[in-house]
């Protein structure tokens, strides 16, 4: 086989299987309110929202190094400002989620100049402290409920949509849209120019930044903009719920260790690793959660097993094994198959 | 004498706990290319990273073209036009050949030096352009190393152990494309263990022993037994 008759490419086969069997599951999952029943649909909606969560956490942590253990920050944030801004601005829920996500931008911003003084450990116990702070404060907002929380008004829940059902279906819809706007806005970023910068980062830093990177300033803006879509997440999490209180809003164990479990245990560092760690979160939790304590115990150990024997996680297992990449963000050599004559 | 692009300051810098460096003073002129000799451990790498700002100095240490830099972070560093070709090469694995070209590019210099010229430069590169770089052989992945120092158009390009741990034929065929690359007024610090290959190249040298300089002069005239003497530190 000569040189001329192999060519190197970002697409696989596998990645354009991938590409048309996410628009047929899309479209499936799209009409889910016509075939599935509601507590599927709810489950599904909470796969969807873990899933973007994981996909933030990950861009941050397994492209930008920030190892956040505060991300329940932004979560609560966007939780509170969706049920803030319904019920004192008087916005619609739709409307008030590009609020959240402006409002979650701007406040990560002097946080971002904060924390960032900080770095390996002591910048993930610094954001933890930050999301304490954000759940102190909030429980001490009268008009939000304090310490024991508050339901959104019977009122702007039914001006979402006519009757139960269609509320349901749009609640449905939305976190399956933010889910599909994460993927997507995660993938494009890394394939950008920006993203090319936050790779080479990640790589070696001393290189990038004797190339010009600003090391600082590309961190930040990573930063900022899973804030902003976290804090949509979370809006969009507690219009499921139509209730909040500052300990389910600002809880680590649901919004972050959880998270953390999923991307680590799907593959840190690669589109396709939260999406799989997520189904396996799922999966557990739905057949074991009865069990209670055993239900946890077994996680830590799954977690444990794939940290030592998988260190890449489960993705990293099936790279390896058979060379798919599903999202074509890196490079393959392939022969063609000669097509051009012989 | 030409007008100095960089000049240090009674330079003095640390490799950890280590003072690497005592008082160095040197200078380089517009579009001269000098040479920096020295055994292990003279100093020659913490001296190159000084210079790109990957070591935090006192500004006034290190004067670019009137302006004092020694403060400055390496990506400010950049920006003002000095280029590292690091020791190492250290590419970005992850990215393809192009892609680590590009990255290069990213301080938005005018000049002469963008991907065609690069390929042309280095004819192989653009054959693997999709490649990752860690692919590459290691003469291969110096030729990105050096492109992606030169998609910035610095005005000065640092490089530092251009040949270490290459094979012959492809020291020579970078140190053939060198002049190409020197031509267009761009001034060069070369960091090299061979002392003949760093002496053809250059006009002058400095010659370092334990952080300081022990012998400077004019590449073409020096003798080779006072190189030998400033080299091993022989009184």
């Amino acid at each position: 086989m000569s040189i001329e008759n192999m060519h190197v490419t970002r697409r696989s086969k596998a990645s354009l299987i991938a590409s048309f069997a996410a628009v047929i599951i899309l479209v499936i999952l799209i009409s889910a309110p016509l075939w599935a029943g509601r507590a599927d649909m709810r489950l599904m909606a909470e796969l969807f929202l873990y899933l973007s969560l994981a996909t933030l956490w990950n861009l941050m942590a397994g492209y930008a190094g920030l190892v956040s253990v505060g991300q329940q920050a932004y979560v609560g944030f966007g939780g509170y400002m969706l049920f803030s801004l319904t019920m004192f601005a008087g916005l619609s829920p739709v409307v008030a989620l590009i609020g959240v996500a402006i409002l979650g931008g701007l406040v990560s911003i002097p946080i971002a100049a904060l924390v960032f003084r900080l770095h390996g450990a002591y910048f993930a116990i610094g954001t933890w402290v930050i999301a304490e702070v954000f759940r102190l404060t909030f429980a001490q907002v009268s008009s939000l409920g304090g310490g024991s929380g508050t339901s959104l008004p019977i009122s702007i829940i039914k001006s979402m949509a006519d009757g139960r059902a269609a509320r349901e279906s749009l609640s449905y819809w939305l976190a399956l849209g933010v889910m599909v706007a994460v993927i997507l806005a995660v993938y494009l970023f890394l394939r950008s120019r920006k993203g090319l910068a936050l790779s080479a980062i990640r790589d070696n830093e001393l290189a990038a930044s004797s190339l010009g990177i600003n090391i600082w300033r590309t961190k930040f803006l990573v930063y900022v903009i899973t804030a902003a879509l976290t804090s949509v997440v979370g809006a969009l999490i507690f219009l499921q719920k139509l209730r909040i209180s500052p300990d389910a809003a600002f809880s680590v164990n649901d919004w972050t260790a959880f998270v953390i479990f999923i991307v680590v245990i799907g593959g840190i560092g690669t589109l396709e690793g939260p999406i799989i760690g997520t189904l396996v979160y799922f999966l557990m939790r739905e057949t074991l959660a009865d069990l209670g304590t055993t239900y946890l115990i077994a996680l830590g150990v799954v977690a444990i097993v794939i940290m030592l024997k998988a260190p890449k996680g489960l993705w990293g297992i099936i790279r390896d094994r058979w060379d798919l990449q599903l999202f074509p963000l890196g490079y393959r050599v392939q022969t063609t198959q000669s097509k051009k004559g012989s | 004498m030409a007008d100095q692009v960089l000049k240090t300051h009674n330079l003095c810098a640390h490799y950890g706990d280590f003072q690497a460096l005592f008082d160095l003073d040197l200078s380089i002129a517009e579009g001269e290319v000098i040479a920096i000799i020295g055994a292990n451990g003279a100093g020659k790498t913490t001296l190159m990273r000084s210079i790109a700002g990957l070591n935090s100095n006192n500004a006034e240490q290190i004067v670019y073209r009137d302006e004092p830099i020694g403060a400055l972070r390496a990506d400010q560093v950049a920006t003002k036009g000095i280029a590292l070709v690091p020791e190492g090469r250290q590419l970005f694995p992850s990215l393809s050949v192009e892609e680590n070209l590009i990255i290069g590019g990213r301080v938005g210099r005018k000049g002469p030096w963008n991907l065609k010229a690069l390929y042309q430069l280095f004819p192989i590169l653009e054959e693997r352009r999709n490649q990752p770089s860690t692919s590459l052989s290691g003469g291969q992945q110096q030729m990105v190393a050096i492109g992606r120092a030169l998609m910035a158009n610095p005005d000065l390009i640092l490089f530092d152990e251009i040949s270490l741990g290459l094979a012959p034929v492809i020291i020579k065929t970078i140190y053939d494309a060198l002049p190409n690359i020197i031509d267009d007024g761009m001034s060069a610090v070369i960091v090299e263990q061979d002392i003949s290959k760093a002496l053809a190249v250059s006009a002058r040298f400095y010659c370092l022993q334990e952080g300081r300089v022990a012998l400077e002069g004019d590449s073409q005239t020096v003798e080779r037994e006072a190189i030998s003497r400033a080299y091993f530190g022989v009184h």
